[in-house]
């Protein structure tokens, strides 16, 4: 029992995590490897509004989302715009920028904060307390965590078939040129999309920092999730990544559960490894052996 | 008096006759036109720890490693078409191979750097298969992903002696042969990269890079070839790695460290991407720079990373293409 309700818990944390960077890929094909860097950062951001600013938890929330969805919308405006089209160049950009947010963060000593290694940067849970589900204790936490996926599940469904916007992101990645030429802009849709991503990014952020501390380290442990779910499910597939959360999620809480925790990890390599040796693109992924040319 | 007349004349003109690969040459002087450049990159080198004390001479040969890397990553990158974040895998295999069997077989480095090369590229390029099957960026995800797993493994494990690492390892024979080892590698596989691309192989990674199912369409399979391509970079990265642990005498997981996965990709970007030499110039730079920051701890990171963001938003060819560019446009005046 307490193997279902945690796997359930687990899984839902790294579908979180992964439909960001599924969403950003999705759309405008650009692998957004400042994810897990910006998770970090919003968490860090409402840490510092709620203790140094002293604003209200709910605000600061709102407060640092907005920061992390500017932030998307300007790594896009100003670098990668410039890149489009050069994958090579598209990687290595995101992947830089990542590095400089996650490093930088681990000296902000300089900027007048006072370091990861002093005290822990903790987020306060929404509310306290435990509830007994059939005799397995659970914080309230992890079920809002569970509540808050199935919402945004849910909201981000009706948005992208039901909304203008959201109808024109799926267009821009289903087919670029039909959808420029019926109108869409394909560099604003793509800013779009990055700066959702972002936002995703920081509000699985709020939702799961209040589990544990927030360290530099996580960035990079997040952005390995996300990239797991999502080859895992196939890039670029939200039906696939939240499968692959599932996946993963109980795959890893049920060999800690046999063979203890150190085995972790190397349960999460071997089922990469091997979806990748049985179905190369993932479980539900399109990805082509070849290029396709028109 | 007769009025003499001059006019530019631009060196490569006659050189290159009809392409950029073919020359004629017909004097010394386009001889040395040609070889100039080389010579110096080969004699500037080899001279170089001539004119360093002990300290630098350290410098050199991390920058040795950091100029391999650079090689491998950007033969796959603008050759293979595969972007290889995981630098540091490559180093870390090597280096925990010939580590451990020096560490618990004592072989004696001068054995240990050969078997760990080939042992790691093999175990490198086992890994890195299953991503290869398909095109885009999965290469990159999976090649970022597996360094940080290694170090997750190694130490929840606690393997090869886990967080700590292995110490008091056995060093290389004396301080020359740990430079010129470095720097023959260096050199040796930044020529014979060169020769590769562009013999029948490297036309094939080339087409493979460009378009795939015109390849596959020859009856040529693109696996087989993209495993052969990993291969070598891992061969070069991994010999890097074996040499790093018997320069420092130590192993530990940073050697799967971030800083063996960006500097060369910086190095690269920096230098001009597609140029095989220029990864090795950019290491020979952006070392000595990061040594010189030592201070600053992880700012050093945060440094190549705007270094690397600047070079590939507003300068994407790279110092070494633009100063060959403008080597080759060299005009003189001469009389007519």
């Amino acid at each position: 029992m307490e193997i279902i309700i945690y796997g359930t818990v687990n899984s839902v944390i790294y579908a979180l995590i992964a439909v960001g960077f599924t969403l950003v890929y999705g759309v405008s094909r650009v692998p957004n490897f400042a994810h897990g860097s910006i998770y970090v950062l919003v968490g860090f951001l409402t840490w510092t509004f709620i203790n140094s600013i002293h604003l209200h938890y709910a605000v600061a929330i709102v407060l640092s989302l907005l920061v992390a969805s500017f932030l998307g919308l300007i790594i896009y405006r100003f670098v990668l715009i410039r890149l489009r089209g050069m994958a090579t160049s598209e990687i290595i950009a995101s992947f830089a920028v990542s590095l400089i947010i996650l490093e930088g963060l681990r000296l902000q000593g300089i900027a007048g904060f006072k370091g990861f290694i002093g005290p822990f940067y903790v987020l306060p849970p929404f509310f306290q307390g435990k509830i007994s589900i059939l005799g397995v204790f659970v914080d309230y936490q992890r079920l809002i965590i569970i509540a808050a996926c199935f919402v945004l599940v849910a909201a981000l469904w009706i948005f992208t078939h039901y909304t203008k916007m959201g109808l024109s992101l799926r267009a821009i990645a289903q087919d670029e040129r039909a959808a420029m030429m019926l109108g869409v802009h394909a560099d604003k849709t793509a800013m779009l999309s990055l700066s959702i991503g972002s936002a995703l990014a920081g509000l699985a952020a709020v939702l799961i920092l209040p589990l544990g501390n927030i360290t530099a380290e996580m960035g990079y442990k997040v952005l390995i999730y996300a990239l797991a779910v999502c080859i895992i499910g196939g890039l670029g597939s939200w039906v696939g990544a939240i499968l692959a959360a599932f996946v993963i999620g109980f795959a890893m809480k049920i060999s800690t559960a046999l063979f203890g925790a150190v085995w972790e990890s190397v349960v999460l390599v071997g089922t990469i490894i091997l979806i990748l040796l049985v179905r190369p693109s993932g479980l539900l992924g399109k990805q082509k052996e070849l290029e396709e040319r028109v | 008096m007769p009025k003499t007349a001059r006019r530019k004349k631009r060196l490569d003109r006659s050189v290159k006759v009809r392409t950029e690969g073919l020359y004629a040459l017909t004097s010394w002087s386009e001889i040395t036109y040609l070889l100039l450049p080389r010579l110096v990159l080969i004699m500037g080198l080899l001279s170089l720890p001539f004119f360093l004390d002990m300290y630098w001479q350290r410098v050199l040969c991390a920058a040795g490693i950091y100029g391999l890397l650079a090689l491998g990553f950007d033969f796959l990158a603008e050759f293979v078409g595969l972007v290889c974040l995981g630098g540091a895998f490559f180093i870390g295999a090597g280096g925990y191979i010939s580590g451990l069997l020096n560490a618990y077989l004592g072989l004696s480095p001068l054995v240990c750097i050969p078997i760990a090369t080939v042992a790691g590229a093999v175990i490198s390029t086992l890994v890195l298969v299953p991503a290869l099957r398909l095109r885009g960026i999965y290469f990159a995800i999976v090649s970022f992903m597996f360094p940080l797993f290694a170090v997750y493994i190694i130490v929840a494990l606690s393997a090869f002696g886990g967080t700590e690492g292995i110490s008091a390892l056995d060093n290389l024979p004396n301080q020359w042969v740990e430079v010129y080892l470095i720097l023959a590698a260096v050199l040796v596989s930044l020529f014979l990269l060169r020769r590769l691309v562009d013999e029948d192989m490297g036309l094939i990674l080339r087409a493979i890079k460009d378009n795939d199912q015109a390849v596959k369409a020859s009856g040529i399979s693109i696996t087989t070839y993209k495993i052969r391509a990993v291969f070598i970079a891992a061969l070069i990265g991994c010999f890097g790695g074996a040499y790093l642990t018997h320069l420092y005498g130590w192993l530990g997981i940073s050697l799967f460290g971030m800083d063996f996965s960006i500097l060369p990709i910086a190095a690269t970007v920096m230098g001009g991407m597609g140029t095989l030499a220029g990864g090795v110039l950019g290491a020979l730079l952006l070392t000595p720079l990061s040594e010189a920051l030592r201070g600053f701890g992880q700012l050093r990171v945060v440094l190549y990373c705007f270094i690397l963001l600047l070079f590939i938003v507003y300068k994407p060819e790279g110092f070494l293409s633009y100063f060959q560019r403008k080597y080759h446009q060299f005009e003189l005046w001469e009389e007519v």
